[in-house]
């Protein structure tokens, strides 16, 4: 299987804690870099090249505001990360349905046991 | 069709970067989820879920002994893992290797623990991966297959809830 390059993706771009950091930091709406970089007590090229690696993979929009960058967060890249999850839970669901079934018929299986011993 | 008592969902939590937590509550006893997960004949009937049909299941339940689970996909691949027995407490926890056979130099290591109250048993499946990349590989090994069917089937649930 290829692999997919360091930061060619969702999974990859919040594998980095500071760029989660920076994703908290925008949850509550639109940031200048400013902001980003006084919360997070980083250096301003730090959160620059975070936020570069946030663009690429569509995780942040970017817009110009007179001097200013202003970041937002963009949550549908995230998706991914929540199906894949939810399809790994849904065949462990799958899984433990039949054995479910499974475990009742133990338990009937034992019942009957206990009942020919009295 | 018989009426199962159904505890609810699987439910699936990454704890750290390298982990991942699966738990489960049964109305069973616990010495009764044991054998169901450790029982070849049993595991046949629910390892592959609703993906596939299981055509081995390989068990010896000793420390250092191996296990081999290989179930036939609904998309014709067959998906394989294997492993080793690490430690058995009969009805409280079994750990153990588990290799992905698709990616056989990975191994992971998982730790089964039954935990029983009032008769119910909470399963939990802690797996330990070396490294983030290799748990997130997990967690699409052999499930590409499934990944499409598995939100169609989700789809229709939602909708049949509407």
């Amino acid at each position: 299987m290829a692999r997919a390059a360091t930061t060619a993706d969702a999974f990859n771009a919040v594998a980095e804690p500071r760029r989660r950091q920076v994703l908290d930091a925008l949850v509550g709406g639109e940031r200048p870099v400013n902001d980003i970089v006084v919360l997070l007590g980083l250096t301003q090229p730090q959160v620059s090249k975070h936020l570069r690696v946030l663009r690429d993979v569509g995780l942040v929009d970017v817009r110009d505001e007179g001097r200013q960058r202003m970041y937002r967060l963009n949550g549908r890249p995230l998706k991914p990360i929540h199906d894949w999850v939810k399809d790994y839970e849904d065949s462990w669901s799958e899984r433990f349905d039949r054995l479910d079934v499974v475990l009742d018929e133990l338990k009937e299986m034992e019942h009957e046991d206990g009942d020919s011993d009295e | 069709m018989a009426i199962v008592t159904n505890s609810g969902k699987a439910v699936v939590t990454l704890p750290t970067d390298t982990q991942i937590l699966i738990t489960r509550e049964f109305d069973a006893p616990k010495h009764l989820v044991y054998k169901a997960w450790t029982t070849p004949e049993l595991i046949r009937r629910w390892w592959a879920g609703n993906r596939g049909q299981v055509t081995l299941a390989e068990v010896d339940l000793r420390v250092g002994g191996t296990w081999r689970y290989v179930m036939v996909a609904n998309g014709g691949f067959e998906v394989a893992f294997h492993g080793e027995y690490r430690e058995i407490v009969p009805n409280e926890r079994v750990v153990s290797t588990e290799i992905f056979e698709a990616i056989p130099d990975v191994e992971a290591v998982a730790t089964n623990t039954f935990t029983e109250t009032d008769g119910r048993t909470t399963l939990t499946i802690l797996v330990q991966h070396p490294s983030q990349e290799t748990r997130d590989g997990h967690i699409n090994s052999g499930m590409e297959g499934g990944m499409n069917e598995a939100m169609d089937h989700l789809e229709q649930v939602a909708l049949s809830l509407a």
